[in-house]
This record gives structure tokens, sequence and C-alpha cells, in this order.
């Protein structure tokens, strides 16, 4: 760990306008930033603490959904009885992520921002095109087991290992923000995280100084909600593929469908013609099989990783199976 | 004594306080942080971190310490260049470190930075800047089988045994079954990491460091600083875990050593959980081909089991998976070979149960293959190849209770619920099934003094150098010495882990409670002996109960006969036991595991081990150690897999966030463990068997067989991960 200095924000423009400053970067529960910090993965000269800011709230906004602070603890989070009642995907999604001791300090746009765990890019001893553009990929032609099959590239196959990004994906969620200069904006969730390209380095929307000040979720989509993952052991590991779904169905009839997948790809992955191909469709295996090839398709193996495809395909099927005899 | 002959009966017969399911009497020290670990002790220390080779093999072309030696608070970067020169011998014998500009594996230490802080000195460690050469090398075990060679492992058993005419009678078998299993790299992963804080004064050494057999690892001290034996010395009274990874000096221990006297000031280290993958030691991978022949009726003619296992080139260690099979089955052709093949990777040494743990997940998988393909139940083809003696060496057994176990087991798990037809039973999503394992274990007795002293306040006080790594055997020595010497357990002191008390044989191997707690017995034997003299009683008839010893009507306050203090002194040593006997610890293990139809995830839902391992010396602490060997066992089934990428010769998963153990959601609360009566007259004076490894063996054999139950995948490739399973599985409707 490089030695760094370190400041708590006073207000949400303070917190801005220091973290604009080149080195500088944002501590929220610290709980990925520190471990990347104590292998040299991360560098920052300094760091803007911003627990103490207000941002810790759960609203509701006059639109009928919620806004989520940026500080809110995956704990609380997951624990929110509006959340549990009407948003039972996210509730899901979270308490299946990392451990409760883990999730106490988490929040929510530190769980957004949380980097790949990707185990070249864990040790800077690796070449690793993330770390240091332009070095090269170690995981392409080595181990990938935990890698991407979909919406990676030459440069990076590195994976996005949130869970609860991968229900707000399927909720359409936005990401709310401020600058230095305080300007806000609204992101959807869909642009805010990257695709590798070739500048893998590039991993959000933000710009430098941005900060994350909360997520609003729009209302309630009509269905029921389901988040599955399925993971090497039965706690405290990141998916190996996960599928959050909001399915609306009567009598065998598919009305609407929401399908986003985690541990795929380098972003919680949404292919709207999977959707499609369920709407107003029946329930069955032709009309699963129709998704998963829709949501599958450029789906490519790198060797360790290849097993995720028929398995992608197979949690799919078991989820929409579930959903629909519910 | 040496152990020679059957003890017969003895004051420990009467159980009263030995054998009881009494609370570690060193539980309160340790929840409420009372109990200091090698790193914790003293606060005035410099601190150290290890900078590690990030390639291979190869060699050192240039190490630029400046930046590291003008960051603020560093004292001293060591590096190949500075350090002094060490005695050198295998692994086992001496442990050089910074022997640049050589490298020979990944991780090894090239330079050691001691700066005031932890902080300050990780800070610096990473401005170390080492230029390589990097050589090419052979990394991975199985693309270098034609470099094998016999082993030759100076502490172990021969690698080859062969009896009767193996490939004739397999040959000509009318049932066989020829498979080969894999089993993967492993690493111990115990809780506390390696830490040592080493102190000097004058020519003599304190070395406080997390250490399973100090004395071992006190000769191999002295070797390596070229110090005489007696200026060492090793404290470690609490070890968090080692599993193996603490039985042999690691790299921490040296390093601060050089560093403090270099300073002349205490140093400490720990490695990071990172480096301990690379600098400490870990379980080679193992290809195991099993061959059973069978008659018709399933009695085994040849058994062959051959093992490749790996190595650093300069190490003679080798996994020896085939050991059990030497003794586990009835048959007359036999044949047995390990082979190591050299390589360039980190020294693998032992890891809890070393041999049987992985050799027994091929061998009783391929039991369980040859049953189905006699159509016979997996546990009478093992009742039908009972030995009556050891079917090698045929020399009798100690004691074994092989069947009783595996019945007991399975009456109690509903055994003959089993539908032998895979893919028949189901819950909801998952496809059920049920499988076993018969488990064996070496029963090693290894040399051990003990020290043993009365005083005047009614205190015994028992000193060895024997360590306890959390397994509880300071609670049963205060147990043994309590039983003996007729006094309550908490007038019982038990002073371990420093070389300063009586040798001792340490932990590992299964041997720490036989060996530590028999040299006792004899120590209490010789205190009896002297009390009873001095109250003018026979030794052999008087009785030591509630403080005093007594003899018909006449009895004695102990605190009465011991003046300013009685000291005795007991020993044992293995004697002809070892050879004249075959010695192992037996189990049967039952699982019942749940595969999900869809993904393939396995989940455990019940777990049985009944064992037979002689006298059992507190039946809390017992249970305990065999649940947590089950527990190891179904890691070893399910999860551990440390992934060796062969371009850079290195662990990619070097950290417990991807190497994965485990959890408590992977181990089902219904998880039992039961100890049958058995006393082994010939084992040791305690008449107990080891028992800290014994509930691996089988346990992931036992997990791998219920999995073929419930979906037909046969998987020969350890770990069995979803992805394995997955083509298995049925089609989705
Ligand atoms: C062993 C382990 C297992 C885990 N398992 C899982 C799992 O199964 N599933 C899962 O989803 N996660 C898992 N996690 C990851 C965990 O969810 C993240 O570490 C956590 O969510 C990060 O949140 P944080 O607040 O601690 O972020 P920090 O570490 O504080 O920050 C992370 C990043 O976000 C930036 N940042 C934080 N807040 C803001 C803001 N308001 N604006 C702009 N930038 C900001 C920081 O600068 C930093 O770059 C695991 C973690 C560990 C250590
Ligand atoms: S996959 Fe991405 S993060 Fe991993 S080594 Fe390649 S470039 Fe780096």
């Amino acid at each position: 760990m490089k030695a760094f200095s370190y400041g708590r924000a006073r207000s949400l423009a303070d917190a801005a306008a220091t973290a604009n400053k080149p080195g500088f970067k944002i501590i929220a529960g610290g709980t990925n930033l520190l471990d990347l910090m104590k292998l040299q993965v991360e560098t920052p000269s300094a760091l803007v603490d911003i627990n103490r800011l207000p941002l810790d709230k759960i609203e509701e906004t006059s639109e009928g959904g919620l806004r989520i602070g940026a500080l809110v603890r995956n704990s609380d989070l997951a624990a929110d009885p509006r959340v549990r009642q009407h948003y039972g995907v996210l509730s899901r999604a979270l308490l299946a992520g990392a451990s409760a001791q883990l999730r106490n300090k988490a929040t929510t746009a530190g769980n957004l921002l949380q980097r790949t765990r990707c185990y070249y890019f864990y040790d800077i001893t690796k070449p690793c095109n993330k770390r240091v553009p332009g070095s090269g990929c170690s995981a392409l032609a080595g181990f990938n087991r935990i890698h991407a099959i979909l919406g990676g590239s030459e440069a990076c196959i590195a994976t996005h290992p949130s869970d609860m990004a991968v229900a707000m994906r399927a909720l359409d969620a936005k990401v709310e923000t401020t600058d230095h200069e305080g300007r806000t904006r609204a992101i959807p969730i869909a642009d805010f995280q990257r695709l590798p390209g070739r500048t893998p380095e590039v991993e959000s929307a933000l710009a430098s100084g941005e900060i994350v000040t909360a997520v609003t979720l729009p209302p309630p989509p009509p269905g029921v909600q389901v988040y599955r993952k399925v993971r090497d052991r039965a706690s405290y590991a990141f998916a190996l593929v996960s599928v959050a779904a909001i399915v609306d169905s009567v009598r065998g009839r598919i009305r609407s469908a929401r399908l986003a997948f985690g541990g795929v790809a380098p972003k919680p992955w949404r292919i709207a013609a999977a959707e499609q191909r369920l709407t107003n469709e029946a329930v069955g295996a032709r009309s699963f099989d129709a998704a998963a090839d829709a949501a599958l398709e450029g789906a490519r193996g790198a060797g360790a990783n290849d097993f995720k495809i028929p398995l992608t395909r197979r949690t799919l099927h078991a989820v929409l199976g579930e959903i629909t005899r519910i | 004594m040496d152990m020679n002959a059957p003890v017969g009966a003895n004051a420990l017969d009467a159980e009263r306080i030995v054998g009881k399911p009494l609370d570690r009497i060193d539980g309160r020290l340790k929840v409420t942080g009372g109990a200091r670990y090698a790193y914790e002790m003293q606060q005035d220390a410099l601190y150290g971190f290890v900078v590690e080779a990030s390639i291979a093999k190869g060699k050192i072309t240039s190490i630029d310490t400046l930046a590291a030696e003008r960051s603020p608070g560093v004292k001293l970067v060591l590096t190949h260049r500075n350090a002094p020169k060490q005695g050198t011998g295998n692994h086992r014998e001496a442990h050089p470190v910074l022997t640049g500009p050589v490298v020979s594996s990944y991780g090894e230490p090239v330079a050691f930075v001691v700066a005031e802080t932890f902080e300050q000195a990780r800070a610096a460690a990473y401005l170390v800047d080492v230029k390589y050469d990097p050589k090419g090398g052979h990394f991975a075990l199985p693309q270098h089988l034609g470099l094998a060679r016999v082993p030759h492992q100076a502490d172990g058993a021969p690698a080859d045994s062969e009896v009767g005419n193996f490939s004739g009678a397999y040959a000509s078998a009318p049932v066989q079954i020829d498979v080969s299993y894999g089993t993967p790299l492993q690493s111990h992963a115990m809780m506390e990491p390696h830490a040592t804080l080493a102190m000097w004064d004058g020519d003599k050494l304190t070395l406080h460091t997390a250490n399973q057999m100090l004395n071992q690892g006190q000769r191999v001290i002295a070797r390596t600083l070229n110090i005489p034996i007696g200026n060492v010395r090793l404290v470690s009274p609490f070890i968090g875990g080692g599993f193996g990874g603490k039985l042999w000096v690691n790299a921490d221990a040296i390093l601060a050593a050089i560093a403090a006297r270099y300073l002349k000031r205490p140093v400490k280290v720990a490695l990071t959980r990172q480096q301990i993958f690379h600098v400490t030691t870990h379980r080679s991978d193992t290809i195991q081909r099993v061959r059973l022949g069978t008659d018709r009726d399933g009695r085994i003619v040849a058994i062959g089991h051959d093992v490749f296992s790996g190595n650093l080139r300069s190490e003679q260690v080798y996994e020896a998976a085939a050991l059990q099979t030497r003794s586990l089955y009835a048959g007359s052709n036999r044949l047995t070979r390990h082979r190591l093949v050299p390589l360039d990777i980190p020294v693998a040494s032992s890891m809890r149960a070393p041999g049987e743990a992985v050799g027994l997940l091929a061998l009783e998988c391929a039991m369980d293959e040859l049953a189905e393909k006699l159509k016979l139940d997996p546990i009478e083809l093992r009742i039908r190849n009972e030995p009556a003696e050891d079917p090698e060496r045929h020399v009798p057994y100690s004691s074994r209770h092989l069947v009783a176990c595996m019945q007991e087991g399975a009456r109690r798990f509903g055994w003959n619920r089993r539908n032998p037809v895979p893919g028949q039973v189901r819950d909801g999503q998952w496809l059920v099934g049920i499988g076993m394992s018969a488990g064996t274990r070496g029963n090693p007795l290894r040399f051990s003094k003990a020290n043993l002293r009365l005083d005047p306040d009614g205190v015994a006080t028992v000193r060895m150098a024997m360590t306890d790594i959390g397994t509880g055997t300071y609670t049963i020595l205060a147990q043994i010495a309590a039983e003996m010497l007729g006094l309550p357990l908490e007038r019982v002191q038990v002073d371990l882990g420093d070389t300063i008390f009586p040798e001792a044989a340490g932990s590992g191997g299964s041997f720490g409670a036989a060996s530590s707690g028999s040299a006792l017995f004899e120590a209490c034997q010789a205190l009896r002996q002297k009390l009873a003299t001095r109250a003018g009683m026979d030794p052999e008839t008087a009785r030591f109960a509630d403080g005093r010893v007594a003899t018909g009507e006449r009895s004695i306050n102990l605190t009465e006969l011991v003046g300013s203090g009685i000291e005795a002194e007991g020993e044992i040593s293995p004697g002809r036991n070892n050879q004249d006997l075959s010695q192992q610890s037996y189990g049967a293990h039952f699982a019942e595991i749940g595969v999900d139809q869809d993904t393939g995830e396995v989940r455990v839902r019940r777990m049985l081990g009944v064992f037979a391992a002689g006298r059992v010396l507190n039946a809390k602490t017992a249970r305990s150690q065999a649940i947590g060997g089950m527990v190891f066992g179904a890691g070893a089934a399910l999860h551990e897999d440390l992934v060796l990428d062969p371009r850079f010769g290195y662990f990619v998963n070097h950290d417990l966030a991807e190497y994965h153990v485990p959890v408590h959601a992977d181990i089902p609360p219904n998880i039992d463990a039961i100890f049958l009566p058995e006393l082994d007259e010939r084992s040791n004076p305690l008449k107990s068997k080891g028992i800290g490894e014994l509930g691996i063996c089988g346990a992931g054999a036992a997990i791998a067989n219920a999995i073929y139950n419930a979906c037909g995948a046969r998987i020969r490739s350890y770990p069995i991960t979803l992805d394995k399973i997955l083509t298995d599985l049925p089609k989705q409707s």
C-alpha cells in the first residue's frame, strides 16, 4: 500500500471538488477499494471520505418509485420493507452477495463501482490491460473460469461482479450524480457501466470527480420477481451465472418479461430481443429456449468458462419455469 | 518406555475424567483474547515484509533497493547480497532464504524489508525493484509425467510395494476395474497466517513462531542459521491452525531471525494471506490409477494403485496416496507405486492426512464403481474383502473394527433406503443420492517426554514442548494428569509450546495426542510410584482419588507427601510395535447430497462418520476433530482447487475469495461423528489412536459416491464442481 493522505468531505460540493483532483479517490465502505490498495492495484494519493454526507436515506419518489442514497448500506437496502415488498429481486440479489459483515459496510454506490475479481487484475506482477493499458490480457489464454462469455473484447474479458447491479438493471434504475461544478445528471443504468472494447480501464460513464449521489428506481413493474444466483459454494462466492427476472404471466401466457444476467459479461447483461421472444408467448420449453438463444447470441467461451453458456441457458430455463408456476 | 507389548489394565481404565466431554481448559483464554499468538507478542519490535519472486525460475539480474531504503521508517532491506550464508539441505533439514541470484520457484522471498511499522515495511517492499532473467521450467504435473522418478523420502514409507503377481492376477480376473482419478493442488488455508517474532540475547535466539513441531523446528533453524541447537528457543503456546502448513519451518522464521540479529532488535513478520500460497507449502496434485480385479463374488484377487505427484526438484517428499491401499482390503496380488515428478513450483509438503486424504478419494470411488459392476452393495463388497491380517506385511492389526463402523453407520444413516440405481430419488428441484466410503489412517507413535510436578499447594504442573494447534491438546493432557493423580481438573496446570520444556513430538500426522499423552502417562506413573512410596504404600495397589492416595483403610492427602514439590519424568518410544503390528484407525463415512437438476450445484444434506479409534480421550474435542475433518473432506470433494497457471508457474487463485473452502452454508446442520467403544492395548499406554485426520479420510469419497448415486455423474477429477456435472443432468422440460 502506498502512503496516502486522508480527508473527510464536509459537503457534497467539497467532495466533488476534492475528488476532481488528480490522484484523489472517494472512499465509501472501503470493502473493495482498501483491498485493492493493499495489493497496490489502486494507488490513490489521497482518499476523500464521504461517509458523513447525508446520502444514506431511502425515499419515495413522486413517481411512486424509490430514491436510494449512495451511502445506503447493502444490508439496510435489502432489509427495507418497501424494497422487500415491491422490489424483491433487489433484496434477494443483495442478500446473495458477499457476507453479512461486508454487506453492513458496503454501500450502494460502492457496490455499483466495485471492480472485477479477475485473478490477474489483482496481481500487479501480471499483465492486465485493465490495470495497465496495453500490457496484455492474461486471462484470455489463461485461467478464465470466472470470466465473460458476452460483451468482452480482445483486450479484456473481465466480468462485473455485482449482484445488486443485475437486479437494478432489470428494474431500469437510474444513477444520479453530481460533479465539481454542481451539475447533476441521471444516467440510465444500461449506460452506466461500459463494455471494455479497446479501453477496459474505462469502466463507467462517470467523469473525473463525478460523484454518485443516489440510485432511483421507477415504480415497480408488474409480475413476479426472482433472483437466482449460481455459484461454486452455497454462500460467500461470486456468481458464475445469475439471472434477475421479472415476468408477468397469466394462465400460461407471458404478458411481459425482463431478464438481466450477471456473471457472464463486463456489465449486467440485458437483451431486449430475449424479452421479446417471451412476450405474448405461451409458457414452455419453446419460448424459454428462444429467449435463451437470443440472450446468448454471440456468446463465446475462452476455455475454462465455456460451461457458462449451457449453464446460463439451463439457469434461465429453471428461473422461467419457476416464475411462471408461481 | 518402549511400546513393545500390550499394556494391560491401567489406571486410565476408570475413565473418571478421561473421555468425558469436557470444555477446553484454554477456551476462555481464546474467546477473551487472553491467548496470545506469535504475532501478538511484545510490542516494541520492528516489522518485516517479504518481497516475493514474481518469476518461477531464472535469475535475478539486478535488485535496486535504494528507494526502499530511503522510504520512511525503513531500517533494513535484506537481499541475497547482504544475507548471511546459511546451512543447506532439503526443505525438512534446513530452510535457507534469500539464496539468490537463482530463483527456483515462484514466490520465493527475494528481499525482506524491515521498518518501524508494518505499513512502512509494506509500502517500501513495493519499491524494491527486482529485474529477472526468466527461464522456462516444468510446472504442471500432468504435462511432465514422463519425467517421473522413484522418490526416496528418508522419513517416509518405501515408494513401492509388491506382493504376489499383480499383473498376471489382474489380467485373468473375471471382473476388472481400471480407473484414473485426479486430485488438485490444495492449500492448507489455516486461519492464523505464518508469523514469527525473533529476538536475540547475545548469541541466543528466541522465536515466538507459529510452528506445529517445535523440537523439529529448533533443529532446522539451528542448522539453517549455523548456530548450536542449544542457542535456539522456540515458543508457541497457541497456534491458530496448521493442517501441516506449519509442520516445518517457513521463511518467516528465518527471515525474522536474520534481520533481528542484523538490527539487534526484535523483528516480527506475518505472511499475508496471498503470500502464504507461494511462500509456504501446499499439497501436490495427484494422478492416480486404481486397478481392482475380483472373482465373480467380488473377492479381490488383484489390487493396484499407482500415484503420480509433483514437488520442487530438490525435494523427495511425495503424496503417499497409495499407502492405505497396502492394508485396507484383502487380496493376494498387490502392487502400489508412487512416482514423483520434479517440478519448478513451490515446495509440496504434508497437508492434513497426507496420503489417505487424497488416496481414498480415488480408491473408495473405485470400490464404488466395482460394487456397481458386481451388482453388490458397497458395504457388502467391503465386508467380503475384510482381511484377517495385514495383507502385505502379514502381521496382525493392533485393532480393526472397520466392519462394525460400516454396519453401525448403515443402521444409523438409513443405508437400506439407498436406491442402487442412480438418478431415481427426487426432492423438488434436487436429485438426491447417498454414498458411503471406508476410512482409514495410519496410527503412528513418536518419541516424547514429559515433566510433571506436584507442588505443596496441590497443583500439578505438566510441562512439555508439545503444541496445541487448536485440537484440544491442553485439555486432554490435563484430563490424563487429573485422572492419574486423582486431582480435580482445575488443579492441573498444563504448560506447552516452549522448547525449554522436555522434547515432544508436536502436532502432526495424528501422532500428537498419543505421543504426548503417553509420555505424560509415564510421568504420572512415575510420580504415583514416588508418592506411594513416600506414603509407605504399594504403588501397584495404591488408589489416587480426591487429592489423596489410599490403600485399604489408610488415606493421606497428597500435599502432605510432596515436601517442597515433587517431580517426575516420563517418556515414550514407538518400540517394536510399529513393525510388529499393522496400526490404523478406521471409520465409515456416509453422505446424502442433492444435485440441482438444472444447474448441477451440489449441496450436502447429511453427513455421518462412525469411527473406531481406540480410547476417546475427550468426547467433545474428539467429535470436533472428526467433524472438522469431515468438513475438510467435503471441501476436498467439492471446493478446494489451487489452480496452476503453467505460463507463469504460479497459483492463480492465491486468496481466500477465489480459493474456496466450505463456508457454514455448505455444511449441513445434520452432521455427526460417532466413536465406537474400542481400546487398543497395543497402540500406546492410553490405548488410544490418532483422530486428528481420520475424519477427512473417506469423507470426500462418500460425497463423490453420493453424487453418482444422485445423478449418474461419475466425476473422476476433483473437486466436483458444477461444470463437470452439467452434461450428465437430465434434459429440461
Ligand atoms: C470476499 C468478498 C466477497 C464478495 N462477494 C460479493 C458478491 O458475492 N456479490 C457482490 O455483488 N459483491 C461482493 N463483494 C463486493 C462488495 O459488494 C463490494 O466490495 C462493495 O459493494 C463495495 O462497496 P463499498 O462501499 O465498500 O465500496 P468502496 O470500496 O468504498 O468503493 C468502491 C469504489 O467505488 C468508488 N465510490 C464509492 N462511492 C462512490 C460515490 N458515491 N461516487 C463515486 N465513486 C464512489 C470508490 O472510489 C471505489 O473506486 C465481495 C467482496 C469481498 C471482499
Ligand atoms: S480479463 Fe481484463 S482484468 Fe483480467 S487480465 Fe484481462 S484485461 Fe485484465
